[in-house]
């Protein structure tokens, strides 16, 4: 079933000296339960994308047009109240930091009850009673006391596990999650990303996953999308963005992570790939592929010419003028 | 002082005044605790460990920028701890260091050449404008910044790019050790592979030694020669590359390992989830630190703290009660 439909997403920021667009025209799909990660760098405008879904950019400052379709109702197009009553309940976010996404003068037990409260028609007992389940449910010690502490009580993991049990106590149908183990150490990322794992599979929630972590896609998403100035570049399933990644860009990406056990493979000692210069920022944006400055397949074309998507197989689209050869190097 | 030692640090410790505790004065954070290790001219030790292991205050008490409550920094041939701070002054020009963040590193109103030139002035190492400017454009060329940088300020430049400035303002001196304190984790994927390879080169090309501060065990396999894995202030696993990553003996550095998420779909079958928080240093546990979290503890652990000792060759030591601590797995 189709949940979440966007078509063709832009978003600007008005800024003393114009517009700057952060997303020129990006569209994709999510399936319900099925989780997709979008995967960017700095500045690729992934975050803003995920925010824009819940609508929590501040809108005088910025123009998004096009469609969000969620269950077939325009997110864009309804009302602060209806929102209200979207967010939190229907969809849900974690941040990526969680020391400042929690309200820091209530207590955890409360503001997780407040989501509840807020979207049900319980009493208070029966609130803090769903609050408690979910604390259980996301591995957390002790949950009784833990109701009755304040965030900075708790240690970066078990704030994080409050932010999940809050996204997810009214059982959402999609779950953004931006960056959700970037602030955590390896061990304490390996807990999480188990319990996404385990509560996606009991509940069915669909998820965007936003991160640069290949290894995170690789361990939770089925889909991946690829980011790049603003615009998507590829999109394929899991396995055939590690398999066949048919972007420059992706490409690069994936050679210049480091793999663990790379000193007793056959590449050791050999240097990362490197994908030379940086990224452009937003007003560098000019005509023509934004990454052919930094691609070593471009050619004349790039630099004129725009890339458009074109599906090159089943379910695996990319923007490239070059992809045929990129894909064969 | 072991032969062809460059730095040689020996039962280092730095303990903290931590928060009062009732009439009873204030508790003592043990950061670093008896800690030894010792680099070789032109190697690269790696510090490994999960935030609040110590791995960063070792650093800055190794570089004298905080004094040792206890033990010895010796470096070639002097010891640092205890020397006047005007003796210290002039050897700091033989170990430098690469922060973090280097947009805090550096300073916003100076012009990189200034930033540069800073080490040439203070080790009265060049003088006459044409000297100075000659050595900078040098060093601008070693990290492959345009030459034009140096009338332009740290804020006009990427991170990427600020990094580098960090590099070559450290490798003014010409010193023969650099500590890099997380030096490429607030970098982006395609940047960071940069930046790794530019120091890998370096080094080889001047055979300088690293103390490469990291918690990215893919990075850390991918640039260095030894590993030392840190848990709560004190060294649990020491030695070469490939002992410690293809065959890892502390259960710590088995799990920490298996942590990592590795950018294959479908590539991880045989993870270690340690459960619960890294202990607070103010109050490590008794015996063996790690055996709160350890999934193999024994009752010895609880109340004898293991020591390092070589484990099969000298190329490795491990500090775990499990001896025999299966040569296979």
């Amino acid at each position: 079933m189709l949940l979440l439909d966007v078509r063709d997403l832009r978003i600007s920021f008005a800024t003393s000296r114009g517009l700057l667009p952060a997303v020129h025209g990006i569209s994709f799909q999510v399936m319900a339960g099925e989780t997709v990660a979008i995967v960017g760098e700095s500045g690729s405008g992934k975050s803003i994308t995920a925010l824009s879904l819940l609508r929590l950019l501040k809108e005088p400052d910025t123009r998004i047009v096009g469609e969000i379709l969620f269950k077939g109702n325009d997110l864009l197009q309804a009302s602060q109240t209806r929102m209200r009553a979207v967010r939190g309940d229907e969809i849900s976010m974690i941040f990526q930091e969680p020391m400042s996404s929690l309200n820091p003068v209530l207590t955890v037990g409360d503001q997780i009850a407040e989501s509840v409260s807020l979207h049900k028609t319980v009493s208070r007992a029966e609130a803090r009673a769903q609050a408690l389940r979910m604390l259980v449910q996301v591995g957390i010690p002790a949950p009784e006391q833990r109701m009755k502490e304040y965030p900075h009580q708790l240690s970066g993991g078990m704030r994080q596990r409050v932010m999940t049990a809050m996204a997810l106590v009214c059982e959402p149908a999609l779950l953004i999650a931006d960056e959700p183990t970037t602030a955590l150490d390896v061990t304490v990322q390996a807990q999480i990303l188990d319990l996404m794992r385990e509560l996606k599979a009991r509940l069915g929630s669909a998820i965007i996953l936003i991160t640069h972590d290949m290894g995170v896609v690789a361990e939770l998403a089925q889909r991946v999308m690829i980011m790049y100035a603003g615009r998507k570049v590829e999109e394929a399933s899991v396995a055939d963005i590690f398999a066949r990644p048919s972007h420059p860009y992706t490409i690069g990406l994936l050679g210049a992570i480091p793999r663990l056990g790379s000193s007793s493979g056959p590449d050791a000692g050999k240097p990362l790939t490197e994908i030379p210069g940086v990224v452009p920022s937003l007003r560098e944006a000019g005509k023509g592929c934004a990454f052919a400055p930094r691609c070593t397949f471009a050619s004349s074309i790039c630099f004129e010419v725009t890339p458009l998507l074109k599906v090159i197989d089943a379910d695996h689209t990319v923007a490239c003028h070059h992809s045929r050869e990129a894909l064969a190097a | 002082m072991k032969q062809g030692a460059l730095l040689d640090v020996i039962s280092l410790k730095k303990h903290f005044q931590g928060p009062r505790k009732g009439f009873g004065g204030r508790a003592v954070v043990r950061a670093v605790d008896d800690v030894s290790f010792s680099i070789a001219r032109g190697e690269t030790l790696s510090i490994v460990g999960e935030s609040g292991c110590g791995k960063s205050t070792l650093g800055r008490t190794v570089l004298g920028l905080m004094a040792p409550t206890e033990g010895a920094v010796w470096f070639d041939g002097w010891r640092l701890d205890g020397l006047a701070r005007q003796q210290l002054r002039k050897i700091r020009r033989h170990f430098q260091v690469v922060f973090q963040d280097p947009m805090s590193s550096l300073s916003p109103r100076m012009r990189v050449k200034d930033i540069i030139a800073e080490p040439l002035h203070n080790f009265g190492l060049a003088s006459g404008k044409g000297n100075i400017e000659g050595r900078v454009a040098e060093l601008l060329d070693m990290v492959s910044l345009p030459r034009d940088a140096m009338g332009r300020f740290a804020h006009e430049f990427s991170g990427g790019q600020r990094q580098r400035i960090s590099i070559a303002r450290a490798l003014a001196s010409n010193p023969s050790l650099i500590v890099c304190d997380e030096a490429v984790s607030a970098l982006d994927v395609s940047v960071k592979a940069q930046i790794v390879n530019l120091l890998s080169s370096l080094q080889k090309k001047l055979n300088m030694s690293l103390l490469f501060i990291s918690h990215d065990l893919a990075i850390v396999e991918h640039l260095t020669h030894r590993v030392a894995v840190m848990y709560l202030g004190v060294i649990v696993e020491i030695g070469d590359r490939e002992l410690i990553f293809s065959r890892p003996k502390h259960p710590y550095t088995r799990a920490l390992i298996s942590s990592v998420p590795v950018a294959t779909p479908g590539g991880k079958s045989n993870r270690i989830v340690l459960t619960g928080d890294v202990p607070s240093p103010i109050n490590p546990p008794a015996g063996c630190r790690f055996h709160t979290r350890c999934p193999v503890v024994f009752d010895r652990c609880k109340v004898e703290e293991p020591k390092l000792r070589s484990v099969g060759s000298d190329r490795r030591m491990v500090a775990c009660h499990l001896e025999g601590v299966s040569e296979n797995q």
